[in-house]
């Protein structure tokens, strides 16, 4: 079975969508390249690292964009920004059944500043728009680089997320905290904190991700046509509920200084064993605890 | 960054009709292989961005080995290079080969 973990951005791509579905939207061969990047002497990606076009997923129609984690750690710069925003504006032209957003990035690229800031800021409001339209707009985490920074954020106003225990998601990165707040606030080469506190399965634990799949292009797959079919619409009550759920899991979890202490107060009687659960074993845990 | 730019002609011209292909990413000690085909052109043409300077010389001996495995005409081959060795760009170029002279059809199975 094909990891999504290893793939690229072009075969996830491949191995999501409907067979000879895709038609990609301003392909390599239109060599749209960063500006910044060529000012700065720097190598370009003839798709500035993110792939865009429409496609079929489960009969469905829709749009889609896929980051390239490889380039430049899946950053955002002001060309793949606008591909992006362009993409999720086709999307309500088109009135496409749902957007897929396969997300690999560590955030903004800093070589393009403002215009990589403002890009960011424009997928935001992009997703919401979208999302406002009435159609629903699904991510997928579960790259080596995970999704960090403004795409964090950007992940966040998505209808649902879909993620591997592999997938990271959070806002400022393991590295960006440790050297911000010193290596006692956070270690980041202590692998076993990074995922207990951005790991996929901690953020399925926590309501942040919706679906848990294990690390297959095909489980992602079905993730993505069922978050498609399920998502819920943007409206006041919605907004209203995601901020109800906050401010309990704050009271509930508020005191916890590690992801070991928050498993522990959700009930599991032995949270240093949750790392090693596997996908079914944790999604069954969380269902029964939902459900107690 | 460098940019090269090597010619080779007598390859077999490729159909025009050939799809672009691009195979790899620009990533540390990788490369990026954009394939094209050139209606109405006989020549293989290939463009080289590269972060590495002063490899002009290797380049021409990886692509003279490329020409003799793969003589292709009527083609672009445009390449992204983040500091790939020279065995890393002759299995990139003949992946793209492959993929843009695979019947089309069923291509993800």
């Amino acid at each position: 079975m094909a990891s999504y973990y290893e793939a690229t951005a072009r075969e996830r791509l491949a191995g999501l969508l409907d067979p000879d579905s895709f038609v990609e939207v301003l392909p390599p061969t239109a060599r749209l390249v960063s500006p910044h990047l060529q000012a700065l002497d720097l190598p370009t990606a003839f798709d500035d690292g993110v792939i865009i076009g429409g496609a079929t997923l489960d009969g469905l129609a829709v749009q889609v964009a896929a980051q390239e984690g490889g380039f430049m750690g899946g950053a955002v710069g002001e060309v793949q920004g606008a591909k992006i925003v362009g993409m999720l504006a086709r999307a309500r032209a088109r009135d496409a059944a749902g957007v897929v957003l396969l997300l690999e990035t560590g955030g903004v690229r800093l070589q393009e500043a403002n215009a990589g800031l403002i890009a960011v800021s424009e997928i935001i409001r992009a997703i919401c728009a979208t999302r406002a339209a009435g159609i629903p707009v699904v991510a997928a985490i579960g790259g080596q680089y995970g999704c960090f920074g403004g795409m964090g954020i950007a992940a966040g106003c998505c209808s649902a997320i879909v993620m591997s225990e592999e997938g990271r998601l959070g806002l400022s990165g393991p590295e960006v905290i440790e050297t911000a707040h010193g290596v006692d606030e956070f270690d980041s080469r202590d692998r076993a904190l990074v995922w207990r506190t951005v790991g996929g399965k901690h953020r399925y634990l926590m309501g942040d991700c919706d679906v848990l799949v294990d690390d297959r292009i095909d489980a992602f797959r079905a993730a993505l046509a069922h978050s498609l079919r399920a998502a819920g619409g943007l409206d006041l009550a919605a907004v209203e509920r995601e901020h109800a759920m906050l401010t309990a899991r704050l009271d509930a979890y508020g005191q916890c200084g590690d992801g070991e202490d928050i498993w522990r107060a959700m009930g599991f009687d032995a949270p240093q064993d949750v790392p090693m659960l596997a996908t079914a074993a944790l999604v069954a845990a969380r269902q029964s605890r939902r459900a107690a | 960054m460098e940019k090269l730019r090597f010619h080779f002609d007598g390859g077999k011209v490729a159909p025009a009709a050939t799809p672009a292909r691009i195979v790899g990413v620009v990533a540390s000690g990788n490369l990026e292989v954009l394939i094209e085909a050139l209606p109405g052109d006989t020549a293989c043409a290939i463009e080289v961005a590269t972060v590495a300077r002063g490899f002009g010389a290797i380049w021409q001996a990886v692509m003279n080995d490329f020409f003799a495995r793969h003589p292709l005409g009527g083609v672009r081959i445009a390449i992204n290079d983040a500091g790939a060795t020279p065995a890393i760009v002759s299995l990139r170029l003949d992946q793209a080969v492959e993929e843009f002279t695979r019947p089309r059809e069923r291509r993800h199975g």
